[in-house]
């Protein structure tokens, strides 16, 4: 980490910490005008960012190697609480097993050695192929394709978009003597979609309200989504300065994308979670949301901003200033 | 000491390979005498019930387990008397003037709480199986302990019957109101209301 990241990280804790007092105070002064389901929602958001950033903190202090760690033991937790509510029969029990303690970790050591060509195929192709042909031999045709589907969608998005994250360390080089730009990459990247979040959530208490998608998320507004994704793009211009990218079109752009992946992640899980008949992902118990609702828009955008990315600096090769 | 330190450790393990969230509805944790009667789907069940519960209980609680599978080879043997201090029974050979029902009753005296599996075997986890009568003998002979259910969600799922390495999907315990037998009722009733009992926890 060298100084903008630091200086980055600090801006964040200063502005949780401003948060935080300021939700804090909500509380206590006027308990009786504001909704206490939103105050509660705005605390379980922050608790998750405080965690998310001493994570996230700790885990680029100590290295390329730690942040992958941390985002296999996410893809791990997250792709559980998938599962989870996904409905399975007892002949998936096999296939299941390998998904959890070969797939998934074997996902994130070609991350750690940074062998892109193996890991943008091993899932989508390999373990594809695996997982229809064991729960084939488990003699159990019974909706066969659904549960394929349901096993696939979940490691596609718990594990394997979510490893472009920390991909965006290893597999992408930058600058021969080190990879500092690539722990801004990483911050700038992670800030940008919990901005977005917060941003189109906060978009979405205006008073006007047009309903997106009100059958699979009663909470998406049109003000959130355009509220949000150009003030999300403006911050992204604004923080150009603790980015790689050499100018603040490039760095809005990105912020641009970043905010539309990570709507699309929501509504896609808000949707799979409809379906299932479920709130929220993670502890089977009403009103405590999962890790996975948290990490929705980050397992969405990580492949669109990794790809993004790696184009760019193609064409237009990074230099150190 | 080392079983106290594998007590521990093994209750974390079973926390964080179950990923159990615990309820406690209408009920609090509590060092009274207790019976804990759950739905049996996995050789966890036990040490998940177990390991939810808050340490000074839990070192009052001992789960009832079969002899064939915990008697069987050094290491379950170590587990279930040294660590989980279960009390093991025997399924095959039930005697006349030694019934279970005693030892288990001479076993807790009047100290320790016991979990207690009444459908006598694992079942597949769609259904909760018809109730075993022990649950019944025992409520009649200590008419002062606390029957709680106990519902497992999804282990059926994490370590199904006749599989032998688990899944590491999330799991919910329930734990339900206390019960007692009420007086006069008859067996057949009382295990009825007792796996009804059980069955309601699922669905809250």
């Amino acid at each position: 980490m060298d100084a903008v990241a630091w200086g980055l990280m600090g801006g964040v804790v200063a502005l949780l910490i401003i948060a935080t007092v300021v939700v804090h105070l909500l509380r206590r002064r006027l308990p009786d005008q504001l909704n206490p389901a939103l105050l509660d929602s705005i605390s379980s958001r922050l608790r998750a960012w405080w965690l998310l950033l001493a994570g996230l903190a700790g885990a680029l202090m100590l290295g390329k190697t730690a942040t992958v760690m941390l985002f296999f033991l996410i893809s791990f937790w997250t792709l559980r609480e998938f599962i989870t509510v996904a409905p399975t029969r007892p002949g998936d029990h096999r296939a299941l097993f390998w998904v959890f303690v070969l797939a998934t970790p074997a996902q994130y050591l070609l991350v750690a050695f940074a062998q892109y060509e193996l890991f943008a195929i091993l899932i989508p192709v390999y373990a594809m192929l695996f997982l229809h042909a064991r729960i084939a031999l488990s003699n159990d045709p019974v909706q066969f394709l659904e549960r394929t589907a349901k096993i696939q969608i979940g490691l596609m998005i718990c594990v394997y978009c979510l490893s472009y994250t920390p991909a965006l360390l290893t597999a992408l080089p930058l600058d021969p003597k080190g990879y500092s730009p690539n722990t801004r990459l990483l911050f700038f990247f992670v800030l940008i979609t919990q901005l977005n979040d917060a941003l189109q959530f906060a978009w979405s208490q205006l008073p006007s309200r047009h309903y997106l998608v009100p059958n699979i998320n009663p909470t998406r507004t049109w003000e959130g989504l355009l509220g949000g994704t150009a003030s999300v793009t403006l911050l992204g211009a604004l923080l150009s300065w603790a980015t790689p990218f050499g100018s603040s079109w490039v760095a809005a752009g990105m912020a641009l994308a970043v905010a539309l992946a990570g709507f699309a992640g929501g509504i896609t899980m808000s949707a799979i979670k409809r379906d299932r008949g479920v709130k929220d992902y993670g502890t089977l118990v009403e009103g405590h949301s999962g890790v996975l609702d948290r990490l929705d828009s980050l397992c969405f955008a990580a492949p669109v901003f990794f790809h993004l990315t790696k184009v760019y600096f193609h064409y237009f090769p990074y230099v150190p200033s | 000491m080392i079983p106290h330190l594998l007590r521990i450790l093994l209750a974390q393990i079973a926390q964080l390979l179950s990923g159990a969230s615990v309820r406690w509805v209408d009920c609090q944790p509590d060092t009274c005498q207790r019976i804990y009667f759950a739905n049996h789907t996995s050789h966890l069940d036990a040490v998940v019930i177990w390991s939810s519960l808050p340490m000074a209980v839990r070192a009052l609680t001992r789960p009832v387990a079969a002899k064939d599978y915990w008697a069987a080879g050094p290491i379950r043997r170590y587990l279930s008397q040294e660590v989980f201090n279960a009390l093991l029974i025997d399924r095959q050979d039930i005697k006349v003037h030694q019934t279970p029902i005693q030892e288990i009753l001479d076993a807790i005296a009047d100290r320790h709480s016991l979990i207690l599996f009444p459908e006598g075997g694992r079942s597949s986890g769609e259904e909760v199986g018809e109730f075993k009568s022990g649950l019944y003998h025992l409520a009649r002979r200590r008419p002062d302990l606390e029957l709680i259910p106990v519902y497992l969600d999804n282990m059926n799922r994490i370590l199904p019957r006749g599989e032998f390495l688990p899944v590491p999907l999330l799991t919910r315990i329930t734990f339900g109101p206390p019960m007692w037998l009420e007086q006069g009722e008859h067996k057949q009733a009382f295990l009825e209301r007792a796996r009804a009992a059980v069955v309601r926890l699922r669905d809250l």
